[in-house]
């Protein structure tokens, strides 16, 4: 049924494109642009029209999946929500780019738990995390072992993803580390990509990467991402930084650094373009601070209501629209299929059974070695 | 004889060379120093890291995600503490992970007292380190056993703390290594000079392949009175414990127990239904300390075969061990202490 819907949509799309090159409207740039510079407004035309409808797709459809698993902690379905909405236009254009692979050939993810659009943009399925919230046996990610957003896809080299907030900054490290040593034998290596909030960069693991990525003559493939939404739970940016930017730390490293407009797909987009491209090029680290929103504040534990902000997906969806590359209604449409996809998915998952309690002993250790003292 | 440093060293680097160790890195570590002990002393892979625990060991879980292998120092254990998160993430890895990404990485940091090592050099982490659940935790007290320990750490695909017990570390030992040199000879190959090392190249022996299981304890001394079960820097004080009692007809059955997760039950219990008697000895602090739970499982399980409570003797609850010979020796347990601890366990009439 959704797929119906979407694609019903997508059809929409395709035959307006259509109808407008055969009235003699000019074809839009492709994928050939990709390298061309960005201009300071961004230009539509620097992606192809695909890719803009895809990037707008991916935006929504994991938008409505966080409002999903919102919903789904409000009706008592689950223990608790952690999320990102309000990001989508930094991580889908991140899940857009990455080099997904296993092992250190391929990029590393370490994400914290505000990734649902980087996933979804990688091809992350409704159900996948619909099962992670509602802790059933069938997570693929945690097996009912942790909270929403706690991803973890070994085949894509994203690692799992834990609470705290900044451990993720150190690990990178290690991977950059494997990943710089096969570049030095010049094989195929991919980069250690870290992301974490303003709150996480004011701890000391943040610190870690910046030093440990920096040394001459052993720089790490570490793209180091902070998205600073302004909060740390409660706590404004304000009262937690006395920098004005976050990105500015890294220069006293050498680090190249970035402060972008984290709600603009596009401007992501070729940021996060150029920054990989220039660390796979000179096994340098990048650090680069995206300014986005949270829309519905940090977790259920304030409420997850919808708050103020600028909302990426409203003012992409605007620009596409006065572009004319999709026709108002468009968003809506897609919306609307997505819910009921992701409604009619939290009504299987709900039928499906949690963990069993015997399972606590499983994977303590590697091969199930039993770590039981009393069996000792 | 080799030390237990040296032995160490010799086991790193058949991980290098055999075992597919990558990194071997910490705190002046890499050349010139090879290890503030000497543990790294002319490694190919060791290098210097920043002086930065929390990242010494986040870099050792980035790598085991990687699919390497390493093996990570924190200089001392008084330095681990603001690690603990990390190990925390490191033992939960796999589990949390549901079975998805295991771990496969080994730390190792000296601990106890016997230096003269003051407030931050003295400290102990077995007992912290049992309550890292995910982790397997050892502690050698020979050369030898530190040889078989660090190769069975390094091919285990589960995080491994290796506790090096810091006052053993220039102790020979009284067993060889198989393929061991005699002692001259190995100074002469893997022991780096005085001064200007930068173009001395250690020369490896060609060591056998040996291993210690994790898990696995050894009887050191066979008794019938009285079990007294240790690790690490208080083994040997236990083993002349032993022999001193001995000459008063006093026959104390010592184990080592070389790991303390998993550890062998098997043998414990086997020993103290023989004895109906024991003591457990170690120089963490003593309150909520890890023989306090071994105490507690004999209780449990061997109640009615014993003759006497079981007791653990242990470092006093202090915040630190004071640098003067008189503080260190009045907080963690000594040969005296050991001995009349045995004497009144052994004087406990049922």
């Amino acid at each position: 049924m959704r797929q119906t819907q979407v694609a019903k949509a997508k059809a929409n799309v395709k035959a307006d494109a259509k109808a407008k090159l055969a009235a003699g409207s000019k074809p839009r740039a492709k994928i050939a642009v990709k390298t061309a510079k960005p201009t300071k407004e961004r230009a539509l035309t620097l992606l192809s029209k695909p890719q803009l409808v895809n990037m707008m797709d991916l935006m929504v459809k994991s938008r409505v999946l966080e409002e999903r698993l919102i919903k789904i902690y409000k009706a008592g379905d689950a223990f608790f929500w952690i999320g990102g909405p309000g990001e989508e236009a930094f991580g889908v254009p991140l899940g857009l780019l990455v080099d997904k692979g296993q092992g250190p050939s391929h990029d590393y993810l370490h994400l914290h738990y505000r990734a649902t659009p980087t996933l979804v943009a990688m091809g992350m399925s409704y159900i996948d995390s619909i099962r992670l919230i509602m802790n059933r046996a069938t997570d693929p990610s945690t097996g009912g072992r942790n909270f929403a957003n706690h991803y973890c896809y070994p085949q894509w080299n994203v690692v799992p993803v834990g609470s705290p907030i900044e451990v993720q900054y150190g690990m990178a490290i290690g991977t950059g580390i494997s990943q710089r040593r096969l570049k030095m034998k010049k094989q195929k290596s991919g980069v250690s990509i870290v992301t974490g909030g303003d709150a996480g960069s004011a701890e000391g693991d943040f610190a870690s990467c910046l030093i440990w990525s920096s040394r001459p003559e052993k720089e790490l493939p570490l793209y180091i991402t902070v998205q600073n939404n302004k909060w740390g739970i409660s706590t404004p940016y304000s009262e937690q930084h006395g920098e004005k930017n976050v990105a500015d730390r890294g220069k006293a490293f050498g680090i190249r650094t970035n402060v972008v407009n984290g709600n603009d797909p596009i401007e992501t987009y070729f940021q996060i373009q150029g920054d990989l491209e220039y660390i796979k090029k000179n096994t340098r680290p990048v650090l680069t601070e995206f300014q986005v929103s949270r829309l519905y504040g940090h977790s259920s534990a304030s409420g997850a209501n919808r708050e103020n902000g600028d909302d990426p997906i409203e003012l992409f969806e605007k620009r596409l629209v006065d572009s004319k590359f999709v026709k108002p209604g468009f968003v809506k449409e897609l919306w609307t299929a997505y819910d009921t996809e992701s409604r009619q998915i939290s009504d299987i998952v709900r039928a499906e059974a949690g963990p069993l309690s015997d399972t606590i002993w499983d994977h303590v250790y590697v091969d199930n070695e039993n770590a039981d003292w009393r069996k000792f | 004889m080799a030390t237990m440093v040296q032995a160490i060293r010799m086991a790193l680097h058949h991980g290098e060379k055999n075992l597919g160790v990558t990194d071997i890195f910490g705190e002046d570590v890499g050349a010139p120093l090879g290890g503030a002990f000497t543990a790294t002393q002319g490694l190919e892979t060791a290098w210097n890291s920043p002086l930065d625990e929390r990242g010494i060991i986040s870099t050792a879980i980035g790598l085991g995600l990687a699919g390497d292998r390493c093996v990570a120092e924190i200089q001392f254990c008084d330095y681990i503490f603001n690690t603990v998160d990390l190990l925390k993430i490191a033992g939960n890895m796999l589990w949390t992970s549901n079975g998805q990404y295991n771990m496969p990485i080994v730390v190792m940091t000296p601990v106890g007292a016997g230096i003269r090592g003051s407030v931050y050099h003295s400290h102990s982490f077995d007992s912290w380190a049992t309550r890292l659940p995910g982790w397997k935790v050892v502690m050698p007290s020979t050369p030898l056993d530190a040889y078989g320990l660090m190769v069975s750490a390094i091919k285990d695909p589960n995080p491994v703390l290796f506790l090096k017990p810091k006052a053993l570390l220039r102790v020979r030992g009284e067993e060889l290594i198989p393929g061991e040199p005699d002692e001259k000879t190995l100074k002469s190959m893997i022991d780096a000079p005085i001064g200007d090392r930068s173009k001395w190249k250690a020369r490896w022996p060609d060591l056998g392949e040996f291993e210690i299981p994790i898990g696995q304890g050894k009887i050191v001394r066979e008794g019938v009175d009285i079990t007294v079960v240790s690790y690490g820097r208080t083994l040997p004080l236990c083993v002349k414990a032993a022999a001193e009692l001995a000459e008063q007809g006093r026959s104390v059955e010592v184990i080592d127990l070389r790991s303390m997760y998993p550890y062998d039950w098997a043998m414990i219990r086997d020993s103290v239904r023989k004895t109906g008697r024991v003591l457990f000895v170690n120089e963490d602090t003593e309150v909520t300390n890890f023989g306090e739970h071994l105490a507690y499982r004999v209780t449990q399980e061997l109640f009615y075969e014993l003759q006497a409570r079981p007791r653990v003797l242990a470092g006093k609850n202090l915040p630190g061990i004071g640098l003067h010979p008189n503080l260190e020796e009045a907080s963690v347990p000594h040969l005296e202490d050991i001995k009349h601890e045995l004497e009144l366990v052994l004087a406990e009439v049922p």
